[in-house]
């Protein structure tokens, strides 16, 4: 399940309320902080800039492409959960493990949508221990059951539960509010689910197809990129060089672990290649965090 | 800070739980409650009515800019936060704006200020992490130092490299493990404050972030200041006091001779700076709790109580190796630790060491604890080599230590205000 630490979440969603406040004490911070400038923060001298052009910027375009992303990327999650479904259903134990992560990707590139929805996301992607015993359901239930117990036995309920919640996002994620915020913080939050679950192994606890999920994970947040980098590079186009060169430097680190369609289990990760995948997208996220400051959304 | 929000602090939420609290916390900050009052006061100098008593009259912090660095002779503070990095960046370019980052950090924390501008900005992530607001300068000082490996081919440094900066020989009995070793960079941050300390090395690492990532940390402790308010030497984890028998830091003319590189040693950038010797050396402290106090003095050659050599009354009295007892046998035994480390008297090191605790070691069930052990001298071949390896040889007290972690920097000589860390090198 995707999970956010409570304070930051906080903050940003009472940020509408104290926006006046906020301005007011970014004054007088400045008067009484010595300018200092660390990489992040040089990229932030237009800040102020881009806090006035605010109002006026349009991210139009990029909110109807990401929409445009997440609804494909729906449709897709719908069909490939429902082939994998019909084979938990059908006993068939192989090609339901096959069909298992090739799904989730889906799911796992749109992430920051799904988790705006609400109890979708739990019912979907908890893990064991996320929610109350009673109520744990969605994909890695049935992880679970193929991977460890080594059955589809007794999984019908769960398989037909998990299709009808896949549908039940496709249908609600017509109605969503999408904005350039929610893309901007969509993009770190897709990053730090990795930091936090994939890059450790503990998503896929029983499968070790973690690494699906990884790449999943910073396709999702690419593609946010890439619907905003035009604007970031006409105001901070340093900033927009250095997420560029870090997206790459990822997935250069994490191409030897492609495994045909797929990728190779995380178990066969050594701890340094965990250490570089984990330290590269910390080197990602940082940037990418500042990313909304200067388009000021 | 409410206990609902302290709560929800420590755990992670679900989207739908964070939704619920929103409403609270909205509250909350409209009605300038705690937390919100809290978060406004980042960046503010604090105002002479709310700082503590014990307040040091130190209050700006110690200077950041000098001839030399500060937290080299500077009296060592309660705590120390220490990191070495390893370089990723490809370029010398990325290298020097490093170093620039770090420059723009390093002073206003040594100032106890917030970095950067963003600190109030609600919608983005601050440009300091903020657990040092609001808090005295605590005397922090920022050293910074390069290793040996950071003058391989990547940065076109070669050429620049000093002669005697290279990975420390092999010394009987070392167990290194090389999660504890080397480094392209380090930086020892001391401070009064744990918290302040950490904020530094936190701070830095995140500013490094694409260009360098920490290798290996270790925080470490003394007593503090108010523990014990008349200053004595401090005690190390085995009960003795530790760090006697240092030079002078007052005496210009000796720490020129002994810590201080000088122009003709070369190379020129390191001019005014110092080497800097690291040991991460564990205390097999249960082994040592066993041991009668008899066999304790005698390994340190000190008594244990006042720190005097054996045979003394004084802590500071002079060091008499001749001296014999009754059966002849030398009263400061020859495989005592301060008959070896003294030698002849002619090799002498700025000691800087720190106690450390790292919990369990998960293995054996017993403490991992022992000295981060640092040294500055103008000359490593010289001075801490010899040294080290008389101890190695012979030091009754290595039946209670074992050296686990070594590295050596070159660290900088100061920074001269307008200039940035590293700017005589690259």
């Amino acid at each position: 399940m995707k999970k956010i630490l409570a304070l930051p979440a906080v903050v940003l969603a009472t940020s509408v309320l104290l926006a006046a406040c906020g301005n007011n004490e970014a004054a007088t911070d400045k008067a009484e902080t010595p300018a200092a400038q660390s990489e992040n923060q040089t990229s932030t001298e237009t800040t102020d800039v881009a806090d006035q052009e605010a109002a006026g910027s349009d991210y139009t375009t990029a909110v109807d492409g990401y929409r445009t992303f997440a609804i494909e990327q729906i449709d897709e999650f719908v069909k490939q959960t429902e082939k994998f479904t019909d084979a938990v259903k059908a006993g068939d134990l192989e090609t339901a493990k096959s069909l298992y992560a090739p799904a989730r990707m889906y799911y796992e590139r749109i992430e920051p949508v799904a988790e705006a929805l609400g109890d979708l996301d739990p019912n979907i992607d908890a893990r064991d221990g996320d929610v109350e015993a009673a109520d744990w359901r969605g994909f890695h239930r049935i992880e679970k059951a193929l991977w460890e117990d080594k059955t589809t036995e007794g999984m019908t309920d769960f398989a037909d539960t998990l299709l009808s919640d896949a549908k039940l996002l496709r249908a609600k994620v017509e109605t969503m509010d999408i904005d350039a915020s929610l893309m901007v913080t969509g993009a770190v939050e897709l990053l730090n689910e990795v930091s936090s679950s994939k890059v450790t192994g503990e998503e896929e606890r029983y499968s070790h197809t973690d690494l699906y999920d990884f790449a999943a994970n910073v396709e999702g947040a690419r593609e946010i990129y890439n619907l905003l980098k035009d604007d970031l590079a006409a105001k901070d186009k340093d900033l927009n060089q250095q997420i560029a060169d870090r997206f790459d430097a990822l997935e250069k680190e994490l191409a030897p672990f492609k495994d045909g369609d797929g990728y190779v289990s995380y178990e066969k990760l050594k701890d340094e290649d965990v250490k570089k995948l984990s330290q590269n997208l910390d080197a990602l996220a940082e940037p990418l965090s500042n990313m909304g400051q200067v388009l000021g959304v | 800070m409410t206990e609902q929000k302290k709560d929800s602090l420590k755990k992670p939420l679900s989207r739908r739980e964070m939704l619920k609290l929103t409403g609270v916390a909205g509250l909350g900050l409209l009605l300038g409650g705690g937390g919100a009052s809290g978060l406004m006061a980042l960046g503010r100098k604090k105002s002479p009515a709310s700082a503590v008593e014990q307040a040091s009259p130190n209050d700006k912090g110690l200077p950041f800019y000098g001839k030399h660095q500060a937290g080299i002779i500077t009296p060592a503070q309660d705590f120390i936060c220490f990191a070495a990095f390893d370089v990723t960046a490809g370029s010398a370019d990325d290298l020097r704006r490093l170093f620039k980052n770090w420059t723009a950090a390093a002073a206003p924390m040594a100032a106890g200020e917030m970095i950067g501008e963003h600190n109030t900005t609600l919608n983005t992530p601050p440009t300091d992490t903020g657990e040092a607001a609001g808090l005295t300068p605590s005397r922090t000082t920022l050293t910074f130092g390069v290793g040996p490996s950071l003058f391989d081919g990547r940065f076109g440094l070669q050429g620049r490299k000093p002669k005697g900066l290279r990975d420390l020989p092999a010394f009987a009995g070392d167990a290194l493990d090389p999660q504890w070793c080397g480094g392209d960079l380090c930086v020892q941050v001391c401070a009064d404050d744990m918290q302040v300390a950490f904020h530094a090395i936190r701070n830095l690492a995140r500013i490094a972030r694409g260009h360098a990532v920490l290798r290996w940390t270790q925080e470490g402790f003394q007593r503090t200041g108010r523990a014990d308010p008349a200053g004595g030497t401090p005690r190390n984890l085995l009960g003795f006091k530790d760090g006697t028998g240092n030079p002078d830091t007052t005496d210009a003319v000796l720490m020129d001779q002994t810590v201080w590189a000088q122009p003709a040693d070369g190379p020129g950038w390191m001019a005014g700076g110092s080497y800097m010797a690291v040991r991460r050396v564990r205390m097999r402290v249960e082994v040592w709790d066993r041991s009668t106090l008899k066999d304790q003095e005698a390994t340190f050659g000190r008594h244990r109580d006042s720190g005097a050599p054996l045979g003394s009354r004084g802590e500071f009295d002079p060091v008499d190796l001749k001296a014999k007892s009754a059966d002849g046998q030398p009263v400061i035994p020859a495989t005592s630790h301060l008959r070896l480390a003294k030698g002849d008297g002619s090799q002498q090191i700025l000691r800087r060491s720190y106690s450390y605790s790292s919990g369990l070691d998960a293995k054996t069930g017993q403490l991992d604890a022992g000295l981060l052990f640092i040294s500055y001298q103008r000359d490593l071949e010289k001075q801490f080599i010899p040294i080290q390896k008389r101890l190695a040889k012979n030091d009754k007290l290595n039946e209670y230590t074992v050296h686990t972690g070594s590295a050596v920097f070159a660290c900088f000589p100061g920074i001269m205000n307008g200039g940035y860390i590293g700017d005589t090198l690259i």
